[in-house]
């Protein structure tokens, strides 16, 4: 992480990597599809296409990030690698271990080295349960340490992320944001995992708070070797936080480069989009620049358009756009650690402003924006009844 | 929809059939052929009646063959025979049915106007003397029980108003066909005592969802659009309110419709609980099984009809 | 360029913390039970009823107390001076506080006697009730799919089938006894709880926090009671002292109708059925009593249960009266 410790370049690979590959990730070709619920008993099932096909790899001891719009898929993608949802296909390999099939019962051991915070500092902890308690779930659920030991572990944790050890006993409504997002983030430490999935840990904090958080996660990254997917939709933090960067859309990505580099020399028009959304401070700068506004809304997962996903939207669309899906590649001569899936990516000093798709607006496949089912349960009409004690007559006296 | 409504009557065809292979096995299988033999001859059965009742139940074949045929039996309206009295079960039934629906018809309208009514009132004027009265009633009668409160209605009308009213028999029955007026004053003590408890109950359902409801901002808006409070209640918050209510009266009235045991014993209705009462003590089987299913029949039609309802009222649910 | 450089030095002290004096031991956890605990201290009506509660359990634990002190059992027949000439009960007098029954036994003591045989039930019943919800409701709502559909198909069946009648044959064809009835009631009443669980479970699973703790390995059923149980716990509490005063209420209305705890045991039920035969000829103490007996423990219960509610969703009753 970029932020004046000198983690720019690769740490040396661990030397006892089983097999002796400085990538603790490999993702090939991951797909997750949902089926969609309560549409009968006999027309086919529709499918969101949550992640259609992910390839990437995460070096050791570095922050590899993601970025995406909503609904891009990035936060599926995560649990997919954390194991919490089972993969439609694809690989998934950890440490040289292919964790792809495996069953809860045999991914538990490993549950130890992969590790999650979660967006939501509110949610993603039991509010009816203590800040002791909730920290010290992974030594409890392993069977790790108990009583005392585990109290103390737990402070030591506590501390360590900057928290007060004597708040062992408060619940978590009574921390503040930031706070919370600790305690999430001491949860997830206590094992001293490899790697630590970060589904946008900061995107719910106030921004001096997103500072410290930020901060925290480097110091732990430094002290323990970690290795972090950080998972954000703001840029901004995710060029702070990471080495390289991902960018995806509707369930592919669209772009991986060096952190810098894809800010200074994007590939992928979607990421030039988005790069020309992010506000810059000085104020000048911000006049000269022009911003690409995006046509239209993001499709619907369920039926994504056909070639490339992002034609219907792009400022350079092209016939060859609509009719295939481009591959994953270097392009216009970049190195093997930047590739884009672009026909027609962009090169230097190109403006985005200055095209207009050569693709008529009905050869767009123009998605109309699915509505999916509500996933709530309807209320059940018995369930409020029963609600009542047995009263009255019949078959109750 | 038809899917949702399909599915449901499936549902309802299921639950219908396990409950009916449950109370089937609990009294069939359970004792054993020579027990149920002898428990359908009833207390005063002879040798041969016995090994004749085992030959006409089928008590000597395997059990999913009894089962069939008596289910087979069921389904053709023949609730088999009832050897102690010496007359079909289903006529038997028949006889016992009309009390019960007067007695649960006659209250639930009272149970259900009175709730609703004070219900709402109180939600309307909620911590006012009217709702506090209201409400503490509604407390008072729902932590009744129904035979307290019947002997208690007994006590008061029949003796210590006398001689200035005895004019509240408590106890039998007379069918409306025979004398309309006689029919009335026997059931109004009967009628007051289940509805008054179950009231309760509704009136505190009505209070709670009407409260919530008059909470939404469609309410606020209907009332910030100038409407007066009497029509923003009428029209708009009652409708969404009653829903609850709605599914409740079909699930209450389902349920007692398979005999209000307490209150027929208490006061010496001959309907379908008091029925099968008395079949228990005489340990008849044929009318405990008979009334059983029956009953069990009436609870999974009234949820059904309730869901239905509740379907068309509320679209959400037609989603799965 | 987009994000603040900040130290890392400057973490520890701009920790946000809300009235951390120095002491900090002297701010204990405000627990959401704690504020539950408060809201009903201050409610009146809970106070004064469970009063009443703890005064009924106080009479019925003494009971033996009273027997001795004022001699009479609860069984103990007085011919003498229990019964009046026609062989009915006498009024209440400075021998018998309460009158006696038509058998010439002392009502005041057996209806102390009674009280235990209803708390006993209510709470044991209610136990049963509260285990058996608890788990189903869990189980059918956080594992789900055929789990869940087995578990609310036996409670739709349980739902229809009248087993009130089955239960009363039981109890008829085995003879009544107090275990019977406080199986049956608490069989027969966990219907309710458990839908109120698996409802509850199925609007919590999907929340974060437990997807945290399967991220963390833990089994299904350490989330289910670890995790789940204590975020249900409220709703049990709230309809568990509503239960109560349900299950007495079933259990006396059992013995009324003959198939409750067997006579001589002194229960209230069985003492109402008794007087019904007997107020008409005047002899009103044998009805009235053991009937307020009744209505006020039940009553207290389900007011204590009222305010328990209020005071842990002070948002107002939902539709869940």
């Amino acid at each position: 992480m970029a932020t004046g410790h000198a983690m720019e370049t690769n740490p040396a690979p661990a030397a006892d990597a089983p097999d002796g590959d400085d990538m603790l990730l490999r993702v090939e070709n991951l797909v997750k599809y949902f089926p969609i619920k309560g549409t009968g008993w006999f027309r086919e099932k529709e499918q969101v296409h949550a992640v259609d096909g992910v390839s990437l790899s995460v070096p050791r001891g570095q922050t590899f990030g993601v970025v995406g719009e909503t609904g891009c898929g990035k936060s599926t993608l995560a649990r997919c690698i954390a194991r919490l949802h089972d993969v439609t296909s694809g690989r998934i390999v950890f440490d040289g271990q292919d964790i792809t099939q495996l069953s809860q019962r045999r991914m538990r051991p490993l549950r130890r080295e992969i590790q999650m915070i979660f967006q939501d500092p509110i949610g993603s902890l039991n509010p009816r349960r203590r800040v002791g308690s909730i920290i010290g779930d992974p030594y409890a659920i392993h069977g790790l340490a108990a009583g005392a030991e585990r109290k103390r572990l737990v402070q030591e944790l506590m501390e360590r992320v900057g928290l007060n050890p004597e708040h062992f006993n408060r619940f978590p409504a009574e921390f503040s944001g930031g706070q919370r997002q600790r305690i999430g983030v001491a949860r997830a430490l206590a094992f001293r995992p490899k790697l630590i999935i970060c589904d946008e840990p900061v995107s719910a904090l106030d921004v001096s708070i997103q500072a410290q958080v930020i901060n925290l996660l480097a110091d732990l990254q430094a002290d323990f070797g970690l290795t972090y997917i950080f998972i954000a939709h703001d840029l901004s933090v995710v060029r702070h936080v990471s080495n390289s960067i991902a960018v995806m859309y509707l369930g592919k990505v669209t772009e991986i480069a060096p952190a810098d580099t894809l800010f200074t020399l994007p590939r992928h028009p979607y990421s030039g989009a988005l790069l020309s959304a992010v506000p810059i401070p000085n104020p000048d700068q911000s006049d000269q620049r022009q911003q690409i506004i995006l046509a239209g809304d993001v499709p619907s997962p369920i039926a994504p358009p056909s070639g490339c996903r992002f034609h219907p939207r792009c400022p350079k669309a092209a016939p060859v756009c609509v009719s295939e899906d481009p591959p994953l590649e270097p392009r216009l001569g970049d190195g093997p650690e930047h590739v884009a899936a672009c026909h027609l990516p962009m090169a230097e000093g190109e403006n985005l402003a200055d095209f207009s798709p050569s693709i008529s607006a009905e050869e767009r496949v123009v998605e109309v924006e699915g509505s999916l089912l509500p996933d709530d349960a309807a209320p059940d009409a018995t369930a409020i009844a029963d609600a009542l004690p047995a009263r009255g007559e019949g078959g109750k006296p | 929809m038809t899917r949702f409504l399909v599915r449901r009557i499936g549902q309802s065809i299921l639950v219908l059939f396990i409950s009916s292979v449950v109370v089937f096995g609990i009294y069939f299988v359970g004792p054993g052929p020579n027990q149920v033999a002898r428990q359908f001859a009833g207390r005063l059965g002879t040798a041969a009646r016995i090994a004749q009742i085992k030959h006409e139940l089928h008590l000597d074949q395997p059990i999913y063959l009894q089962y069939s045929h008596w289910a087979w039996n069921l389904l053709h309206g023949n609730f088999g025979y009832d050897y102690y009295k010496g007359q079909p079960v289903g006529s038997v039934i028949a006889a016992a049915a009309p009390p019960t629906i007067s007695l649960v018809i006659g209250a639930a309208i009272i149970w259900i106007i009175y709730g609703v009514f004070t219900g709402v009132i109180s939600a309307v004027r909620s911590r006012s003397l009217m709702d506090r009265s209201f409400t503490a009633s509604a407390l008072f009668f729902y932590s009744m029980p129904t035979f307290v409160l019947g002997l208690a209605l007994i006590w008061i009308f029949a003796y210590k108003l006398s001689p200035v009213t005895t004019f509240f028999p408590f106890h039998g029955f007379v069918p409306i066909t025979t004398n309309p007026g006689q029919w009335f004053e026997y059931l109004i003590l009967p009628w007051l005592t289940l509805a008054l408890v179950t009231a309760a109950t509704y009136t505190r359902l009505t209070r709670a969802s009407m409260l919530e409801v008059l909470g939404e901002d469609y309410v606020r808006t209907a009332r910030s659009k100038g409407m007066t409070e009497r029509r923003v209640i009428t029209r708009h918050a009652l409708r969404a309110a009653l829903t609850p209510v709605v599914t409740l009266a079909g699930l209450d009235i389902g349920t007692a419709l398979g005999g209000v045991i307490i209150v027929e014993t208490l006061f010496g209705i001959p309907g379908l609980g008091w029925t099968v009462i008395q079949a228990i003590q005489q340990q008849d089987l044929p009318i405990i099984l008979g009334i059983t299913i029956l009953a069990a029949t009436f609870v999974v039609v009234a949820n059904l009809v309730v869901d239905l309802l509740y379907a068309v009222l509320d679209p959400r649910v037609r989603l799965y | 360029m987009s994000m603040p450089e900040l130290s890392s030095a400057g973490m520890s002290e701009t920790l946000i913390e809300e009235g951390d004096a120095p002491a900090s031991k002297k701010i204990e956890g405000r627990s959401p039970w704690r504020l539950a605990y408060e809201r009903l201290r201050h409610d009146r009506a809970a106070k004064i009823a469970l009063a009443t509660i703890l005064v009924v359990v106080l009479l019925a634990l003494l009971a033996p107390v009273f027997a001795k002190i004022l001699g009479h059992g609860p069984n103990q027949q007085f011919i003498d001076i229990g019964e009046n000439a026609n062989g009915g009960p006498v009024p209440p007098s400075g021998t018998f506080w309460l009158g006696t029954d038509n058998n010439g036994r002392d009502l005041f003591i057996r209806i102390l006697y009674g009280a235990r045989i209803s708390l006993i039930v209510g709470v044991l019943a209610t136990g049963i009730s509260v285990v058996l919800g608890v788990v189903l409701g869990l189980a059918a709502g956080y594992i789900g799919g055929l789990v869940d559909t087995v578990i609310a198909r036996l409670i739709d069946v349980m739902l229809s089938i009248p087993f009130l009648i089955l239960a009363i044959s039981i109890a008829y064809i085995s003879g009544p006894s107090l275990f019977l009835v406080i199986i049956i009631v608490g069989v027969l009443s966990f219907t309710y709880l458990a839908r109120i669980v698996r409802g509850q479970v199925i609007s919590i699973k999907s929340r974060e926090f437990i997807e945290a703790a399967r991220a963390l390995g833990a089994r299904p059923w350490r989330i289910m009671f670890v995790d789940l149980l204590p975020n249900v716990m409220a709703q049990v509490i709230v309809y568990a002292t509503l239960l109560i005063p349900a299950a007495i209420v079933f259990e006396a209305s059992l013995s009324f109708l003959g198939v409750g705890v067997p006579p001589p045991t002194a229960d209230w039920g069985a003492m109402i059925s008794d007087a019904s035969g007997f107020f008409q000829y005047g002899y009103w103490w044998f009805l009235f009593f053991p009937s307020v007996a009744l209505l006020t423990t039940t009553l207290a219960f389900n007011i204590f249960g009222d305010s328990v509610r209020d005071a842990l969703d002070p948002r107002g009753a939902g539709i869940y009266v």
